[in-house]
C-alpha cells in the first residue's frame, strides 16, 4: 500500500515579500549542474569518494616529484625486503618499488581518462541520436553497436594492438570504442524516455532544431545516468588499459606503469608480494572512490534539485 | 471537536476517531492535530481540503500508517471497542483488510501487475482466513456482481493491464468491500476517471456502504464530487479539522470562511456565476504561526484571530466550526450570485478566425476524427468538450501542429496551415500557442522557470526586441500573477497552480493570437482551478485573445466559455454558445455528460 507523502504541504517555503530578487542576469538563464555537483558533495559517499579519488591522483601525479630513485635503476639485489634504502623493498630486476609506483600511475589515468571521454561521448552522440531519431536511423546504430557488443572488450583489444601494434592512441581508442555500445544503449533507452515529454514536444512545436532539442533539452535530464556511467567506465578503463599492460599491450620497456608492474613480478608473489599489492590497492582506491563518487551524484540527481536533503 | 458532541452508546458508531494527532519527530513539525469525528454504520463522510491540507494523512493514519518519518503520536481509532492504534503491528495487519480497508488514488499501483485479477481477490480473503476455497469463490462472484463486473473464469484470470483505468478502480474497491469490513478509507479514488466513470464510481461506493452498512471516508479536494455520496463532511486546513457537520448544512451554509471558500471555487454546471478563488496557499509546515490556522487567507480575520488556537463551536445539531466568526461568515451567501450573460457569443453559427474544415486524423491508419468542421469565433473562448478517448485532444494537437497523420483544411485568419509545426512559417508558430495538460511535465526540470518563459523569445524571436529578455521575462510573470524571483526557481520547486502559470507565462510570450488550453486544470486542485480560471478570463477580457478550451467538465465550460463543441467518438455532435447548448442540450451524450457532471445541490 502506497500511500502520499503524508504532509502534501510544499517543502518549499512559499513566496515571502521580503524574497531576495535573483541576479538579473539569470532570470532567463542557464544553469543546473553546478547544483547538481553542490547536492552530490552534501552527500557522505560523495564527500569520501571525491576524497579516495583525488588521493590516488596526487599519488600518481605528483608521485614522480618525490620518488627517491630512477624507476629504472637497480639499486639493490632482487625482491629485498623493505628497508631504509627502498621502504617498500625492490621488485624482480632489483628496481625500487616505491619509485616505479610513483611514475607508475600518471600514463595510466590519463590514457584511462582520455579512453573513458572518448569512449562516453561517441557512446552519448550515438544514444542521442538512437533515441530521438528513433525509426530506422535508431535501429541501425543500436543493432551495429549490439555487434560490437558481441565480442568481449578484452579480445577485441588483443586483436587490434596485436595488429597494429602497441601505441597510444590506439589503446585509447580501443579501449573506447568497448565502452560505446554500453553507454549508448544507457543512454538511449534514458532519451526513449524522455521524447513523448511536455517540454520535449514543446520545443518541436516552436520550431527549435533538432540538435538543440538533443543537447539543449535531452541532455541536461540525462546528466545524472550519464555521470554514472562516466564514473563506471573510468574504472573499468584503467582495468582495462591495466590488463592490457599486464598482458604485456603496454608501454615499451623504460616506462613504467601500475599493471606492467603486477605482470612482472607476480611470479613471486607469496615471497615478496608488495611489488604487486601496492599497484592493486591504488587501483582498488581509485575504483572504490570513483564508484562511490559517481554513485552519490546519482543519488543528488535524482533528488529534486534545491530541496534541501530531507529525512 | 467531540467535548461538544454529546456522547451516545459507543455501538451506534462504526468508527470513533479521537484527538488524533501526527507528528514528523526528526523534523519537530506537527502534520495533524486534534481531529475528532465519528460516523455511524452505512454513512459516508467527505473528508475534503486541498492539497496539503493533510486529509491523506488523517485517511491513512485511521489504518495505523503513517509515511516514513511520521509518527502517530496521540489519539485513537475505534472501531467496535477497540482502538486500532493500540494494535501491536500483527494485530493492526489483520486489521487492515479485513476490519477497515482503504482504496488508493491509483488503483494500478495497489494491484499487483503479475498476478491474476481471481487470484488477487482469493488472496486477501485467504489472508483474512474467510472460508474454504468455494466459499471464497462465491464471494468473489457476488462482490464483482455488486461492482458490475464479470465474474467469469475468463476474467478472474486476467492481469491488471488488461483491464481499464476505469475496471483496475473497480476491482480496488470490490477488494476493499470483500472481507465486509466496518470501515472503507477512499482515497480520491476518482482521480483521473472521466466524469461518466467517476459518476459510476461514487453511486456504487455509496450503494455498497449502504447494503453492507459498512462506513466510508471520502478523501477529496473536491466538495461537488461527495456532494452527491456523503451524510457528513469534514473539512480539513493545516492538518486541523475546521469545521464538521452534516454535508446538506455545509454545502448550504459553511460555517468556516475556508469551507465556504471551498464552496465557491466549485463552478456551477447549470447556471454561470463569476468564479471566486481562496488567496493565497497553503502554508508549509514549518510556516505556523500563532492563532488560526487559515487567517493569512481569510476574508474575516481580526485581531483575536491571531490571539490563540481556535476552539470548535457548536452552530448546529452535530455540527462544529473552528472559527470565532462563524455567525457572520454564515451572513454571508454560500455562493456567488448567478451572472449575467452578455450574449455575445457569436449566435447559433459563427464566423470563424479559426476554421477547421473536413477534418480526418488518425493514429497509425486507425482515424480517430472523422470529418471535424469547426468555426472559432476571433476574441472568444470556445470549448472543446468530451470524454477521454473522444478525439478532442487530438483535434487540439492536430491545430497547434504536434499532429500530422490528418488530412483536410485548418484556417487561421484566412490563411491556411500546414500539419506540423515544423512545416508552418515562424509567425504562424508564434500565432499559435498551446498549453499541455501535465504542467510539470511540460517544463524542463533542469531549466529553470525564467529559462523556459524565454524560450520562445530565443527561438522564434531570436531573443530581439524592443526590451531585453529580462523585462520580458519579468513582465510575463506578472502578467500570470507570479512573483519575478520565480524566474531563478525550478520547475520542482514550484506548486501545481505556479507550474502551470508558468506554461502559461510561455505560451504568451510571442503574443499569440490563439491559445490552446488542453485540460490545463484538470490535475489541479478545484481551488487552485478557479484561480487559472479566473486568470484565463482576465487574460482574455485584456487582449483580443481566441481561445481553444479542452475540457471533460461541463461546470468549467459554464464558467469559462463562451461557445462549445460537444465530441464524441471522433465527431462533433453539437455545437453552439454555452447557454443554449448547456441549458436545452439536443443530442442524449451532451445530455448525459451534463447528467454526470458533479455539481452542488443547489442553494
Amino acid at each position: 500500500m502506497q500511500i502520499e507523502p503524508t504532509a502534501e504541504a510544499p517543502v518549499v517555503p512559499a513566496p515571502v515579500e521580503e524574497a531576495p530578487l535573483a541576479p538579473v542576469k539569470s532570470l532567463a538563464g542557464k544553469g543546473g549542474f553546478r547544483e547538481l555537483l553542490r547536492n552530490t558533495l552534501r552527500l557522505r559517499e560523495g564527500k569520501i569518494g571525491l576524497a579516495l579519488v583525488l588521493f590516488v591522483l596526487a599519488v600518481a601525479f605528483l608521485g614522480p616529484f618525490f620518488a627517491p630513485h630512477d624507476p629504472s635503476t637497480v639499486i639493490a639485489a632482487p625482491y629485498t625486503s623493505p628497508n631504509s634504502n627502498a621502504l617498500l623493498g625492490t621488485d624482480n630486476l632489483g628496481r625500487d618499488v616505491l619509485s616505479r609506483f610513483l611514475h607508475g600511475g600518471a600514463v595510466l589515468l590519463l590514457l584511462a581518462f582520455a579512453a573513458t571521454v572518448v569512449g562516453v561521448g561517441t557512446g552519448t552522440l550515438l544514444g542521442l541520436i538512437a533515441g530521438y531519431r528513433r525509426g530506422f536511423r535508431g535501429e541501425f546504430i543500436m543493432r551495429s553497436l549490439d555487434v560490437v557488443l558481441s565480442f568481449p572488450s578484452l579480445l577485441l583489444a588483443l586483436l587490434f594492438l596485436s595488429l597494429l601494434g602497441p601505441k597510444l592512441w590506439l589503446i585509447v581508442l580501443v579501449v573506447a570504442a568497448s565502452h560505446t555500445p554500453y553507454v549508448a544503449r544507457v543512454v538511449e533507452s534514458s532519451t526513449l524516455g524522455l521524447t513523448g515529454r511536455g517540454f520535449v514536444r514543446y520545443t518541436e512545436m516552436i520550431g527549435l532544431s533538432r540538435w538543440r532539442i538533443m543537447s539543449g533539452e535531452i541532455l541536461p535530464n540525462i546528466l545524472a545516468p550519464l555521470t554514472v556511467q562516466f564514473g563506471l567506465r573510468l574504472t573499468y578503463s584503467i582495468a582495462l588499459i591495466a590488463s592490457l599492460a599486464y598482458l604485456g599491450f603496454g608501454r615499451p620497456a623504460p616506462a613504467v606503469d601500475w599493471g606492467m608492474m603486477i605482470n612482472e613480478n607476480q611470479a613471486n608473489i607469496v615471497a615478496s608480494p608488495l611489488p604487486v599489492v601496492v599497484p592493486i590497492i591504488a587501483i582498488a582506491i581509485i575504483t572504490i572512490g570513483s564508484n562511490l563518487l559517481t554513485d552519490a551524484f546519482g543519488r543528488a540527481g535524482g533528488i529534486d534539485l534545491g530541496r534541501e536533503g530531507e529525512a | 471537536m467531540s467535548a461538544t458532541v454529546p456522547k451516545p452508546a459507543a455501538s451506534t458508531y462504526a468508527i470513533e476517531v479521537q484527538d488524533l494527532r501526527v507528528d514528523l519527530p526528526r523534523r519537530n513539525l506537527n502534520v495533524v492535530k486534534d481531529v475528532s469525528f465519528r460516523l455511524r454504520p452505512g454513512e459516508i463522510l467527505g473528508l475534503i481540503g486541498e492539497s496539503g491540507s493533510g486529509k491523506t494523512t488523517v485517511a491513512s493514519a485511521l489504518l495505523g500508517y503513517v509515511r516514513k518519518g511520521g509518527e502517530i503520536t496521540g489519539g485513537s481509532v475505534v472501531i467496535d471497542g477497540v482502538d486500532v492504534l493500540s494494535l501491536d503491528e500483527r494485530k493492526q495487519r489483520t486489521y487492515r483488510g479485513g476490519v477497515i480497508s482503504y482504496v488508493p488514488q491509483d488503483p494500478g499501483g495497489s494491484l499487483n501487475p503479475v498476478m491474476r485479477i481471481g487470484a488477487q481477490l482469493d488472496e486477501t480473503l485467504a489472508y483474512h482466513g474467510v472460508g474454504k476455497k468455494d466459499e471464497r469463490a462465491a464471494r468473489i462472484g457476488e462482490i464483482l456482481d455488486e461492482v458490475k463486473l464479470p465474474g467469469d473464469a475468463d476474467f478472474l484470470h486476467r492481469c491488471p493491464h488488461e483491464l481499464s483505468g476505469g475496471q483496475q478502480q473497480r476491482i480496488a474497491i470490490a477488494m476493499a468491500f470483500l472481507c465486509r469490513p466496518r470501515v472503507v478509507v477512499l482515497d480520491e479514488p476518482t482521480t483521473g476517471l472521466d466524469v461518466t466513470t467517476q459518476a459510476y464510481v461514487l453511486q456504487m461506493v455509496r450503494t455498497l456502504c449502504r447494503e453492507h452498512k459498512t462506513a466510508g471516508v471520502y478523501a477529496s479536494h473536491d466538495l461537488a464530487v461527495v456532494a452527491d455520496i456523503a451524510d457528513e463532511i469534514a473539512v480539513m486546513y493545516f492538518g486541523r479539522l475546521v469545521e464538521f457537520g452534516p454535508a446538506r448544512a455545509i454545502m448550504s451554509g459553511a460555517g468556516h470562511p475556508y469551507s465556504r471558500g471551498l464552496v465557491r471555487v466549485i463552478p456551477d454546471p447549470s447556471r454561470r456565476r463569476p468564479l471566486e478563488a481562496i488567496r493565497g496557499r497553503v502554508p508549509s509546515l514549518d510556516e505556523r504561526g500563532e492563532g488560526c490556522v487559515f487567517a493569512d487567507r481569510c476574508d474575516f480575520v481580526e485581531a483575536r484571530c491571531r490571539a490563540a488556537e481556535i476552539e470548535p463551536v457548536q452552530v448546529g445539531a452535530d455540527h462544529v466550526v473552528r472559527c470565532l466568526r462563524v455567525e457572520a461568515v454564515r451572513g454571508t451567501s454560500a455562493r456567488a450570485p448567478v451572472e449575467e450573460v452578455t450574449a455575445e457569443a457569436g449566435g447559433a453559427t459563427a464566423t470563424g478566425y479559426l476554421n477547421v474544415r473536413e477534418l480526418v486524423a488518425s493514429y497509425d491508419g486507425h482515424d480517430v476524427l472523422h470529418g471535424i468542421d469547426l468555426a472559432v469565433p476571433k476574441g472568444l473562448v470556445t470549448a472543446l468538450v468530451g470524454e477521454s478517448g473522444s478525439g478532442k485532444t487530438t483535434l487540439a494537437r492536430c491545430i497547434a501542429g504536434l499532429h500530422e497523420e490528418a488530412r483536410g483544411d485548418i484556417e487561421v485568419a484566412g490563411e491556411r496551415l500546414k500539419f506540423g509545426s515544423h512545416r508552418r512559417t515562424v509567425d504562424q508558430r508564434k500565432a499559435i500557442q498551446y498549453i499541455f495538460q501535465n504542467a510539470t511535465e511540460a517544463l524542463n526540470p533542469r531549466r529553470t522557470v525564467g529559462h523556459a518563459i524565454a524560450q520562445p523569445l530565443r527561438v522564434l524571436e531570436n531573443g530581439k526586441g524592443e526590451r531585453s529578455l529580462d523585462e520580458r521575462v519579468v513582465a510575463l510573470l506578472d502578467e500570470v500573477s507570479l512573483n519575478p524571483y520565480l524566474a531563478g526557481r525550478y520547475p520542482s520547486q514550484l506548486s501545481g497552480g505556479e507550474r502551470q502559470r508558468v506554461t502559461i507565462a510561455r505560451a504568451l510570450a510571442t503574443g499569440p493570437s490563439v491559445l490552446i488550453c488542453d485540460e490545463i486544470t484538470s490535475a489541479l486542485d478545484v481551488s487552485v482551478q478557479a484561480a487559472i480560471l479566473m486568470l484565463l478570463k482576465r487574460l482574455r477580457a485584456e487582449s483580443d485573445l481566441t481561445l481553444l478550451f479542452v475540457t471533460h467538465n461541463l461546470a468549467v465550460v459554464r464558467a469559462i466559455a463562451d461557445r462549445v463543441a460537444v465530441l464524441n467518438e471522433g465527431r462533433i455532435v453539437e455545437e453552439g454558445p454555452v447557454e443554449q447548448v448547456l441549458d436545452s442540450p439536443r443530442d442524449p451524450y451532451t445530455r448525459q455528460l451534463l447528467h454526470d457532471t458533479p455539481a452542488l445541490v443547489n442553494s
